[in-house]
């Protein structure tokens, strides 16, 4: 392990490689992903968790036999959003590359949802969180996957 | 009585959003004062809880169902004291900014709760 961070250190010569020192053991302390601008996001995923599982929940105890597709799938938004949160308070490297592939999954999710509920109505007789790509949630939905994409991009460089 | 409840809240949320806006702005983060605004906003929402659950025990009925208007009564209490919990170990203006969106996202849960009440 220490190797390839020695190689990686000469070979880049990125500011923030030369900051560390070459032969410095692997770094264990994790990082923040949850602190400055990455709080605003741990409240609005937090929110959303809350929001998307209490309506499926909700929904699914009500009357699951109506739609459900569509609310297995606010369900399934529910799980993402919350491993989404939990990742953004656990901070790290593993953390920080899952949320990244959940928000990916996120959003592909909100625009392939949104698309599907578009040409054929009929699949989705309620609506889900992710329907009209998340107009019904202010279109955040979508753009907070974009936001905490940016937001996991950037945090590893500092 | 809680049509007039849901409209205070809203009002004071969205008060209380511009003001921790403008600490954000402003580069600082929420203090004593800001915090005795959250507790003004979140002593409101804990009205309309109360009201709320009155009004259903009186045997009044919500338009949209009993178990959405006790779930965003609820939901509504929470959203203030959560950001402001939040807040409080981030002593930066993103903390501002937090408490900002908590009291957007209340605002927004009473219109959706005048909805559900509806009449």
């Amino acid at each position: 392990m220490s190797d390839t961070d020695r190689t990686e250190a000469h070979t880049s010569t990125g500011p923030e490689h030369e900051a560390s020192r070459p032969d410095a053991p692997r770094e264990k302390q994790r990082f923040e992903l949850g602190t400055g601008p990455g709080r605003v996001l741990v409240w609005f995923y937090g929110v959303f968790t809350v929001a998307a599982a209490s309506r499926s929940i909700v929904e699914m105890i009500l009357d699951f036999g109506k739609a459900p597709l569509a609310y297995i799938l606010s369900a399934v938004a529910a799980v993402v959003y919350g491993f989404i949160t939990y990742s953004l308070v656990r901070g790290g490297e593993t953390a920080r590359r899952a949320a990244l592939v959940c928000c990916a999954a996120e959003l592909a999710g909100v625009l392939i949802v949104g698309t599907w509920a578009r040409l054929e109505p009929s699949a989705f007789p309620d609506s889900t969180v992710w329907s009209g790509f998340g107009m019904g949630y202010l279109f955040i939905p979508v753009i907070l996957p974009v936001t905490g994409m940016i937001w996991l991009r950037h945090a590893r460089n500092d | 009585m809680l049509d007039a409840l849901t409209v205070a809240v809203a009002v004071t949320a969205l008060a209380l959003a511009a003001w921790c806006g403008i600490a954000a702005y402003r580069d600082q983060p929420t203090k004593d004062w800001h915090f005795i605004g959250m507790a003004v906003v979140s002593v409101l929402a804990l009205a309309q809880l109360l009201v709320g659950i009155v009004q259903l025990a009186r045997g009044e009925r919500p338009d949209q169902g009993m178990t959405i208007f006790i779930a965003y009564l609820i939901g509504a209490f929470a959203s203030v004291p959560a950001a402001a919990f939040l807040s409080l170990s981030e002593r930066t203006r993103w903390g501002s900014v937090t408490v900002s969106a908590g009291a957007v996202v209340l605002a927004v849960l009473e219109v959706r709760l005048y909805d559900i009440w509806g009449n």
